[in-house]
């Protein structure tokens, strides 16, 4: 079920394309069996990575027998580590070799590479490598990783720390001492993995003719991709061509640089042939980029009146082995401290995070980043002080919601318009609170235990260079470029920068775009993911590309619209404002007398004598665009039944209030909030990479790792409230990530909610039915 | 382990004489040697679904099959559900309903609700979902998969 509280539209030419649930482009070659992955390409070479079976160590040696195609770091001297920088939190730049070069630091990381002509012989073959580790003790808590006498995964860092930042408002004591009330919460997030249905893969084809590489990769960011591989391999951007085809999902695991894609394009220089890798799911879990794994604390201060007076955290995240590339390790901390107080007025705050080495995987962005925890842990806090007050946790949240806007947060951050008291008040009433108090009272007098849990946040979306420039990155993000052309056969072709993985963004700019130019969606084109083709952009994450691809789109559509009308005027011998842009021609408004786009198009190439030198030949216009950002918010609900037998956790209804500004098309919208809200109930209840204490990986298939099925999720009930906001030129803000982000909070919440009886606390995620039951009985209160 | 066999794979009523190792499983042979790409792999052990084809109107998890076993069966693949430029009904049901997004798990999706739905049309709703919970789907948190299976049924049930 769907509400739309308001729907007000701007649309260029006088169109209703922007705001329909039209099909997706995308979608025919999908469901056929026509969309092409990386792993569809045919090789000459497959490629198999050796890599560590242990956690810690120092690599005595490396055999294989005779005849076996091997590289091994020893191949690669000259190549540069992939070396993430940041100039400020005391950041320990630290790189990672491309394969392991003498000292190992986690499971899984990459120590050879064999070839052969089959995959299954290229698995053969690696089975027959034999590497000799000396084990050294492996670190796998970044708690204790912070010990004194801990070892270190990397000289030259203090504690293991590799990032921290510190951010502390004037006063702050002042306002802590004035406090009637200190709540307090200790969380942790376990680590978790995105887990794409189509795990990465790479292809890399030498072509001899132009001596260049062309690779075939599961990337969100192929510019970038591109970028760093030719720096790391010292060749020129020319000599690379990076394509990223119909990918299967990334979620923020296909982000970060994969070590194994610079192996490839080596190997692929190196054979003068071609070379392939998919990776198996095992190699996915145990080795490609983890995500959440922190700990937080945080205490908050209230008055008598349960508002918030000042908030004190301690953030630590467990960044594994190395720092990812291009965000850096600093992702998830560091956005955790500047972003924690959340949606929540609060003027003093005073909080530490740090980011910890450990000998795991390392960490990346996954959906969300940093947000769903905060998330889960200040809404730990608003539920503990509703408790503390004997209020309705809903009531606490009223108190302390922003309100009035622009508001600049204790940290710095600027919130334009949103809707965080109308959507939690929307949801509530959606869900019928009173009434649901009344059905819980009734069910636990029959032994039956019933909760309800609210999430409140914000969701910072749709920002370009100034925010990543802020964090201090060497490389910072932004800007999306769009190149719109009318070829002469009056088709339209937008180029983009930015890179889709599912999330239908062709179709969604092609609304866009049809609106200004009045032609039908089904004829735009969106070309992405090609170096060769499309311009030089950032890719599709946090919540971004609807907004730069889009307000890029937007631009560039609304100069071609100008040209066409001027070019129309002069055809038509009329004033451009009488004229209007209508299903694939300009009209004279009022009249009979039209001409058609493809007619000015030819006309544009091939009959430029026309124009009389008035107008310039072709028709091709680009846009950049590079936001400061803005800010969606939602408030997201879950109602769960607790056995409190067995520890499982039914959810009987989710729901979400959320506002994103503008809706472009609202069945896409609607199906990311349902993906990211799946995605948080498995981060909730399901999903837990567990390491044993040799820095194993017990979680090494999907059978032990365990996203969410058809079974576990319900029906999804979604508000919309649309803010027209005016810090984007088409008024969208972008939602990608916000299922993600209130959906575990919502979650373990309700699961609290419904274990009030047994006055226990669930402070960790995933709240797996042996956690439930072990405080159930660490309470003493079960009948 | 090298030894080869020869097999004939009629996927989608071709047949394909293939020469395959034992080992080698019906996923591999489909899309490396029979090159019908449509059928995707994403964990190879199992549980995910996404290389769900039809054997003998079975949807098979075609990464635990040896394509030495599926010799001289009937394979029906995602590429065999449209009729010419005609759609499937699920297929169309699919698109209709957004039931998918990065498209990867979508083709094992098709052809296990195909399978499903051609054995039992009238499959009740509650079954049906439990069905559907035998593969995994990581983008569209499931419920628009299940209304579009829903949506096919009742235009199965009347045509």
């Amino acid at each position: 079920m769907t509400v739309h509280a308001k729907t007000e539209h701007t649309k260029g030419s006088g169109t209703t394309w922007v705001g329909r649930s039209i099909r997706r482009l995308e979608d025919p070659a999908l469901v056929s069996g026509r969309g092409r992955f990386t792993a569809d390409l045919p090789a000459a070479h497959w490629v198999r990575f050796v890599r560590s079976h242990v956690a810690a160590g120092t690599i005595d040696s490396i055999d294989a027998p005779d005849g076996i195609g091997m590289v091994t770091a020893s191949d690669l001297k000259g190549l540069k580590p992939i070396k993430p920088m940041l100039s400020k939190f005391n950041y320990v730049p630290i790189g990672q070799p491309i394969l392991a070069d003498s000292v190992v630091r986690f499971t899984g990381e990459c120590i050879a590479a064999v070839y052969a002509p089959s995959k299954d012989q290229a698995e053969d073959f690696a089975d027959e490598v034999n590497v000799a580790i000396t084990e050294t003790m492996p670190l796998t808590d970044a708690r204790v990783a912070l010990a004194d006498d801990a070892p270190r995964v990397h000289a030259g860092t203090q504690h293991n720390v590799i990032v921290e930042g510190h951010i502390a408002t004037p006063k702050f004591e002042d306002a802590w001492v004035s406090a009637d009330r200190i709540v307090r919460v200790e969380a942790r997030s376990r680590r978790q993995n995105a887990t794409p249905m189509e795990a990465r893969a790479g292809h890399a084809v030498y072509d001899p003719l132009t001596e260049r590489v062309t690779l075939t990769c599961t990337t969100q960011m192929p510019h970038l991709t591109r970028t760093a591989v030719c720096d790391i391999l010292g060749i020129p951007e020319s000599e690379l061509r990076v394509i990223a085809p119909d990918v299967g999902g990334g979620f923020g695991q296909k982000m970060s640089l994969a070590p194994e894609y610079v192996l490839l394009v080596w190997l692929a220089r190196h054979l003068r042939s071609s070379v392939a890798w998919t990776e198996d799911r095992r190699e996915n879990l145990i080795a490609s980029f983890h995500s959440r794994d922190q700990y937080v604390e945080l205490e908050g201060a209230f008055d008598g009146n349960g508002k918030l007076l000042a908030l004190r955290g301690d953030i630590v995240a467990n960044i594994g082995a190395y720092s990812c590339f291009p965000t850096t390790c600093g992702v998830e901390p560091l956005m955790a401290l500047a972003e924690l107080p959340g949606p929540y007025d609060v003027r003093a705050y005073d909080c530490r995070s740090r980011g910890v080495m450990t000998n795991t995987c390392p960490m990346a962005p996954y959906r969300g980043v940093s947000r769903p925890v905060i998330t889960f842990v200040l809404e730990r806090l608003m539920d503990k002080a509703a408790g503390a007050f004997g209020i309705e946790p809903t009531e606490l949240r009223r108190r302390n919601l922003i309100d009035t806007f622009p508001y600049t947060s204790a940290t710095g951050l600027v919130f334009d318009d949103g809707t965080y008291r109308e959507t939690m008040e929307m949801a509530i009433k959606a869900i019928g609170l009173g009434a649901f108090r009344k059905r819980q009272e009734a069910a636990r007098l029959q032994g039956r235990y019933l909760g309800i849990g609210f999430a409140t946040f914000s969701e910072r979306t749709g920002y370009g260079s100034p925010a990543f420039a802020a964090r201090g990155m060497e490389i910072t993000p932004g800007f999306e470029t769009v190149i719109l052309t009318v070829d002469p056969s009056g088709f339209v072709e937008a180029r983009i920068g930015s890179s889709p993985h599912g999330q239908g963004l062709r179709t969604s700019l092609a609304q866009i775009i049809a609106d200004e130019i009045g032609v039908d969606p089904q004829f735009i084109k969106v070309v992405h993911g090609d170096t060769d083709r499309s311009p030089y952009g950032w890719g599709t994450f946090a919540s971004r590309s609807l907004v730069l691809s889009g307000g890029a789109s937007l631009m560039a559509a609304q100069k071609i619209r100008a040209k066409l009308l001027k070019m129309a005027s002069h055809l038509l011998e009329a004033s451009p404002e009488d004229i209007k842009l209508e299903a694939g021609a300009a009209h004279v408004i009022g009249t009979d007398r039209s001409v058609t786009i493809a007619s000015m198009a030819r006309a544009a190439y091939h009959q430029t004598h026309i124009f009389k030198g008035e107008i310039e030949p072709g028709l091709s216009e680009n846009a950049t665009y590079d936001p400061s950002g803005t800010f969606s918010n939602a408030c997201h609900v879950a109602v769960v039944d607790v056995d409190i037998e067995t520890g499982n956790v039914t959810l009987e209804k989710f729901l979400v209030a959320e506002d994103a500004g503008l809706i472009i098309n609202p069945m896409i919208a609607d199906g990311q909030v349902h993906g990211g809200v799946a995605q948080g109930i498995g981060n909730a209840l399901l999903e837990e990479i567990i390491y044993d204490e040799t820095g194993n990986i017990m979680t090494s298939t999907l059978a032990d790792f365990l996203p969410p099925t058809a079974r576990e999720i319900p029906e999804i009930e979604l508000h919309h409230i649309e803010t027209l906001t005016g810090n984007t030129i088409t008024k969208a803000k972008g939602l990608g990530e916000g299922g993600a982000i209130g959906a575990p909070a919502a979650v373990i919440s309700a699961i609290n909610d419904a274990l009030k009886p047994f006055d226990v606390s669930i402070d960790e995620m995933p709240a797996t039915p042996q956690r439930i039951r072990a405080a159930l009985r660490n309470s003493g209160k079960l009948p | 382990m090298t030894d080869k066999s020869d097999i004939t794979l009629t996927i989608n009523g071709k047949a394909h004489a293939i020469r395959v190792e034992a080992r080698r499983t019906l996923a591999d042979a489909i899309r490396e040697e029979c090159g019908q790409t449509g059928t995707h792999i994403g964990c190879e052990h199992g549980v995910c679904g996404a290389c769900t084809v039809l054997v003998n109107g079975e949807p098979v998890r075609s990464c635990l099959m040896f394509a030495q076993q599926a010799d001289g069966k009937q394979i029906r693949t995602v590429e065999g559900l449209a009729r010419g430029d005609e759609m499937h009904v699920m297929q169309r049901a699919f698109m209709e309903n957004h039931g998918l997004q990065c498209g990867f798990c979508t083709p094992g999706f098709l052809m296990l609700a195909v399978g499903v739905l051609e054995r039992e049309l009238d499959i009740s709703d509650h079954d049906l979902v439990d069905v559907l919970s035998s593969n995994l789907c990581r983008c569209t948190g499931y419920q628009n998969i299940i209304k579009a299976v829903r949506a096919a049924a009742i235009e199965m049930r009347q045509s």
